[in-house]
C-alpha cells in the first residue's frame, strides 16, 4: 500500500467518523494517553508474583488517581509467560494502553517457545522490584557455609544435587551463574527441578537435595524454624544474616527482577506519557506501602535505562540459557 | 482446645458467617460447571480478596467454596456423569449409574452426608495431629513418591473394568497425554509439534471435560432419537429415613469411615491430593463388594459413591496439614490458598501456628462450620438438583456443551484448549461406543507423569543408579505393597494347586471381614 493511499483512506475515515481520535500517535505529535481504558496484563495465573505486581499497580493508579481511566488487569497463562508476550507483541503494536508486567524470568520462557521473540522487542517501560534468591541446605547439613558447599561442588560438581523450581527458571540460573563464577563446569550441574518452590521445600527437608535455591521469602519461615540453614544470598550484598556470593568471593550476582513493558512501536510522545504515569505511581504512597506489605525491594530503573537494563539481562541469560542446553 | 473455641468465637461472628454461607453457595454453583473445580474458583476470587483488609474472612470463604464446588462437582457427576474435576471422577462411576436407575436422591444423600461425617473426622485430624503427620510428610523422597505411585497404579486395576486388554489400552491412551508438554526435569518440550500452546501440556482439566462433559454429550445425541438409552424414572421421594433407605444407611456408614480414612493421610503426602485417595477408596469398596458375593458394582452401587466421596473430602483436611505446617501446597487448590496467604503476607511454615495462631484455628474451625453449611443448604436442594434429570434431554445436553466450552475457554482464555477439550471429546465417544473404559485415562493422565517424574528425580539423585529404588526401608516397604497387591488375588488358586488341590479358580480379595 502506498503512503499516499493510506492518506487518503485516514482522511476519509476521520471526515466519515467526525470524532476520530488518533491513540497511534503517529511520529512526534503530542500525546493523548490515556484516551480509553488501560489494560495491563500478567502473563500468568492469578496469584502469582506478576499477577501481584499487577494488581498492586493498578490500586495504587487508580487509588493515588494517576491514571482517570478505569484499569483492568488480565491474566493470559501459557508458556512460562511466552503465550502472553506473544499476545503483547501483536496485539499491542502502538498502543500505551496494553501495558505487561514480566521480568528475567520470562526470558528463558521465551528462549524455549522458540518463536523467536523476546522481551527486547517489546518497549521497557521500568523496572519495579528484585528479589534476591537464597541458597540454603537442610539444618543438620555438613555445610556450614557457602564456600564449602562450593569446593566440593567444584571437586566433583556430580556430587552436589541442586533444588529449585523449574528446569530454566531463575533458580536453575542461580546455580549455573554461581557455577561459571567458581570455574565448575555448567554442563555437570545436577539440578533437581521442581514445579514451584513449595514442592522444592519438600525435597530439601526430605533430602532428596544437597542444597536448595528459591526466593529469600520462600525459605524465610524454615529458616527462622531452624529447619534450614541460609548460606548466600545472590544479591550484592547480603541479607537475613547471610553473606551474598559477591562477598564470599564469587562474582556472581542474580536478581529475580521485575518490570513493565508496553506493546512494540509506541510513538516517542506516547512513550514519554506512559514512562511519565508509571514514575508518578512508583512515587506514590500506595505504591510503597505495596513494596512494603509484599517485601518487595525497590529497583527502580525507568524508559531507556530499564531498556539497557533489558537487553544485556536479555543477552546474558539467553546465553546462560544455551549453556545449560535448555534451548 | 482453647484455641480451637477461639477460632471458633471468631467463625461464628454474623459477618464470617456471611462469608461461609457466601463462600459454600458460590463454590456449590460454580462447582456445577463443567471445567471450574474449587482451586479455579478461588484463583478467580482471589483479586477480590485483595481488598479485604482483615484475611480471615477471605479464608473462610475459600473453604467454604472448596467444600462447596466439591460437592457441586459430584452432584454434575452423578446426575450427568460430567465430573468436572479429577477428585470426582471416581464418584461418576457408580454415581451416574445409580442415577440412571432412578436412585438419584439416594446418591446425592450418601454424598453429602459422607462428604460432611468424612469431613468432621478429618477436621478433627487436621486440629489434633497435624505436627507429627507433617513431620512424617517430609520423611518421604522421590523414591519412595515413586513407589506410591506404582502401589496407586497396580492397585487400583479394578478401574480398568471388565476387559482387561480394553482397560489397559484405555491406560495407556492416558499416559502418552500425560507426556505432552514440558518435561519437568530437563525442560525440554515433547510432542508439542512446535506449537507454544501444547508446553504447557494437556491438562488433566481439559482431559475430564473432553471425555465425559463432551464425550457424553456426543455420545447421548448419537443415540438420543434411536431409544436405546432409557433411565428409569426417579424413586418415591421421600422415605422415613431421609433420601436414603435403612439398607442404603447401612451400606454407607463404613464406605464413609474408611474414606475418610484413606483420604486424610494421602491428602497430607506433598504429591497428594484428592484423586489418588477416591480411586483407592473406589478399588476397596469393589473389591470388598465382590469378595461378600455381590455384583452390583458396574449396577451403580452406593458403596461405590460413599467412599470416594468422603475420601474426597477428608482429602482436604489432609492437602491443609503440609500447608499450614511446612507452607508445601500439595494440590492446586493449596496452591492458590498459599498464594492468598502471601498477599496477606503471611508465610505458611512451621511458625504459622505461632505467629497467626488466631487465624489458623479460625480457619479450622471454619471448616467446621463450612461443614454444617453446606449439609444444612444442600440435603434441602437434592430435591431441586434431581429435577435436572427431568429437562428434556437435548436441551440438557445442548445447555452441558455450551456450560463445557465456556469452562474450558475461562480456564485458559485461549480457544485452542478448547478444540483439544473437543478433539478429546470426540475420543470419549469412540471410547464409549466402543466400550472402552473412561476412568483409566484419567489415571494414566494423573499418575503417569508423577510416576515418571519421581522416578528421574530419584536416578538424577543417585547418580542414575537403579538401586537407589530399593535402598531405603520405607521405598522398598512400599513397593512390597505394590507386588503383594498385584498377587494376592491370585493367591488361593496357587496355594491350592501347590497342595495338589482341587480349586475353583476364584479371587482372593482384602481377607478381614469388616
Amino acid at each position: 500500500m502506498k503512503p499516499s493511499l493510506i492518506a487518503v483512506i485516514t482522511a476519509f475515515a476521520v471526515s466519515a467518523c467526525g470524532q476520530f481520535t488518533d491513540t497511534s500517535g503517529g511520529g512526534g505529535g503530542s500525546s493523548t494517553f490515556p484516551s480509553r481504558n488501560l489494560e495491563i496484563m500478567a502473563p500468568a495465573a492469578a496469584g502469582g508474583g506478576w499477577d501481584l505486581t499487577a494488581r498492586s499497580m493498578q490500586s495504587a493508579l487508580k487509588d493515588e488517581k494517576i491514571v482517570d481511566k478505569s484499569i483492568e488487569v488480565s491474566n493470559v497463562v501459557g508458556a512460562g509467560g511466552a503465550t502472553g508476550l506473544a499476545q503483547l507483541l501483536s496485539k499491542g503494536q502502538g498502543d500505551p494502553h496494553q501495558w505487561m508486567v514480566t521480568g528475567l524470568v520470562m526470558i528463558g520462557a521465551a528462549e524455549r517457545a522458540k518463536n523467536n521473540t523476546d522481551l527486547t522487542k517489546t518497549t521497557p517501560i521500568a523496572t519495579l522490584t528484585a528479589e534476591a534468591e537464597a541458597i540454603v541446605v537442610r539444618a543438620d547439613s555438613k555445610y556450614q557455609n557457602i564456600k564449602q558447599l562450593v569446593d566440593d561442588f567444584k571437586a566433583n560438581p556430580a556430587a552436589i544435587k541442586w533444588g529449585g523450581g523449574s528446569a530454566g527458571g531463575s533458580d536453575h540460573l542461580v546455580v549455573a551463574v554461581l557455577a561459571k563464577a567458581a570455574g565448575a563446569d555448567v554442563k555437570k550441574i545436577q539440578y533437581v527441578g521442581y514445579s514451584g518452590g513449595g514442592e522444592a521445600k519438600a525435597g530439601i527437608l526430605s533430602g532428596d537435595v544437597t542444597a536448595g535455591v528459591s526466593g529469600v521469602s520462600e525459605f524465610k519461615a524454615n529458616i527462622q524454624a531452624g529447619q534450614m540453614r541460609l548460606l548466600a544470598v545472590t544479591s550484592p550484598a547480603g541479607k537475613e544474616g547471610a553473606p551474598s556470593l559477591k562477598e564470599s568471593g564469587y562474582d556472581a550476582e542474580l536478581m529475580n527482577w521485575r518490570c513493565v513493558v508496553a506493546g512494540p512501536g509506541l510513538s516517542e510522545a506516547d512513550r514519554t506519557a506512559v514512562v511519565n504515569t508509571v514514575d508518578k505511581m512508583h512515587n506514590s504512597a500506595k505504591w510503597k506501602e505495596a513494596l512494603a506489605k509484599q517485601g518487595w525491594e525497590d529497583f527502580y530503573k525507568k524508559d531507556s535505562e530499564a531498556k539497557d537494563f533489558i537487553a544485556a539481562e536479555t543477552k546474558r541469560i539467553k546465553d546462560l540459557v544455551k549453556e545449560l542446553g535448555l534451548s | 482446645m482453647i484455641d480451637l473455641l477461639n477460632g471458633f468465637a471468631t467463625v461464628l461472628q454474623p459477618i464470617n458467617l456471611v462469608f461461609a454461607a457466601l463462600g459454600v453457595t458460590i463454590g456449590t454453583l460454580v462447582g456445577v460447571l463443567p471445567g471450574i473445580g474449587p482451586a479455579l474458583t478461588i484463583a478467580l476470587l482471589l483479586p477480590i480478596t485483595f481488598n479485604f483488609d482483615d484475611p480471615t474472612g477471605a479464608f473462610i470463604m475459600f473453604a467454604g467454596i472448596y467444600y462447596g464446588a466439591m460437592y457441586g462437582g459430584s452432584t454434575t457427576s452423578i446426575l450427568l456423569n460430567t465430573p468436572g474435576e479429577s477428585a470426582s471422577v471416581a464418584t461418576a462411576i457408580e454415581g451416574h449409574l445409580m442415577a440412571r436407575r432412578g436412585r438419584a436422591r439416594a446418591a446425592l444423600a450418601t454424598s453429602a452426608i459422607g462428604s460432611f461425617v468424612a469431613g468432621l473426622i478429618s477436621t478433627v485430624l487436621l486440629a489434633f495431629v497435624a505436627k507429627p503427620i507433617g513431620d512424617l510428610a517430609v520423611k518421604f523422597q522421590a523414591a519412595d513418591y515413586f513407589a506410591l505411585a506404582v502401589l496407586a497404579m497396580v492397585s487400583v486395576t479394578a478401574l480398568l473394568g471388565a476387559s482387561l486388554v480394553r482397560g489397559l489400552i484405555s491406560l495407556v491412551l492416558g499416559l502418552f497425554l500425560g507426556l505432552v508438554g514440558l518435561d519437568q526435569v530437563t525442560g525440554q518440550t515433547r510432542f508439542t509439534f512446535g506449537a507454544p500452546v501444547l508446553t504447557e501440556g494437556i491438562g488433566i482439566t481439559i482431559v475430564i471435560v473432553g471425555l465425559f462433559a463432551i464425550g457424553e454429550v456426543l455420545y447421548v445425541a448419537s443415540r438420543v432419537r434411536t431409544g436405546h438409552d432409557t433411565i428409569e424414572p426417579l424413586e418415591k421421594a421421600r422415605l422415613r429415613t431421609g433420601y436414603m433407605s435403612r439398607e442404603d444407611w447401612s451400606r454407607s456408614w463404613r464406605p464413609w469411615l474408611r474414606g475418610a480414612a484413606i483420604g486424610f493421610p494421602f491428602g497430607a503426602l506433598p504429591a497428594g491430593g484428592a484423586e489418588v485417595p477416591t480411586f483407592l477408596s473406589y478399588t476397596f469398596e469393589k473389591r470388598r463388594a465382590e469378595r461378600a458375593g455381590r455384583d452390583d458394582f458396574g449396577r451403580g452401587a452406593i458403596e461405590g459413591v460413599a467412599g470416594p466421596e468422603a475420601a474426597n473430602n477428608a482429602s482436604f483436611s489432609g492437602v491443609l496439614v503440609p500447608l499450614l505446617t511446612l507452607g508445601l501446597p500439595t494440590s492446586a487448590t493449596a496452591a492458590v490458598m498459599l498464594a492468598a496467604f502471601q498477599i496477606f503476607n503471611l508465610q505458611p511454615g512451621p511458625q504459622l501456628f505461632q505467629t497467626s495462631s488466631e487465624l489458623v484455628w479460625a480457619l479450622i474451625a471454619s471448616l467446621f462450620v463450612g461443614n454444617v453449611l453446606l449439609l444444612v443448604l444442600n440435603l434441602p436442594l437434592i430435591q431441586i438438583w434431581v429435577k435436572v434429570l427431568l429437562v428434556p434431554r437435548p436441551l440438557l445436553y445442548g445447555g452441558i456443551l455450551v456450560l463445557a466450552t465456556l469452562g474450558v475457554y475461562s480456564l485458559s482464555g485461549n480457544v485452542l484448549q478448547v478444540f483439544i477439550a473437543y478433539g478429546v471429546g470426540v475420543l470419549g465417544y469412540f471410547m464409549r461406543r466402543h466400550d472402552f473404559p473412561i476412568a483409566p485415562v484419567i489415571l494414566g493422565v494423573i499418575l503417569g507423569p508423577m510416576m515418571e517424574t519421581q522416578l528421574r528425580r530419584a536416578l538424577v539423585i543417585s547418580d542414575g543408579n537403579f538401586g537407589a529404588i530399593v535402598s531405603r526401608p520405607l521405598t522398598l516397604v512400599i513397593l512390597a505393597l505394590a507386588v503383594l497387591s498385584l498377587l494376592l488375588p491370585y493367591a488361593p488358586g496357587v496355594l491350592g494347586r501347590l497342595r495338589g488341590r482341587r480349586t475353583e479358580a476364584k479371587k482372593l480379595v482384602f481377607s478381614d471381614e469388616d
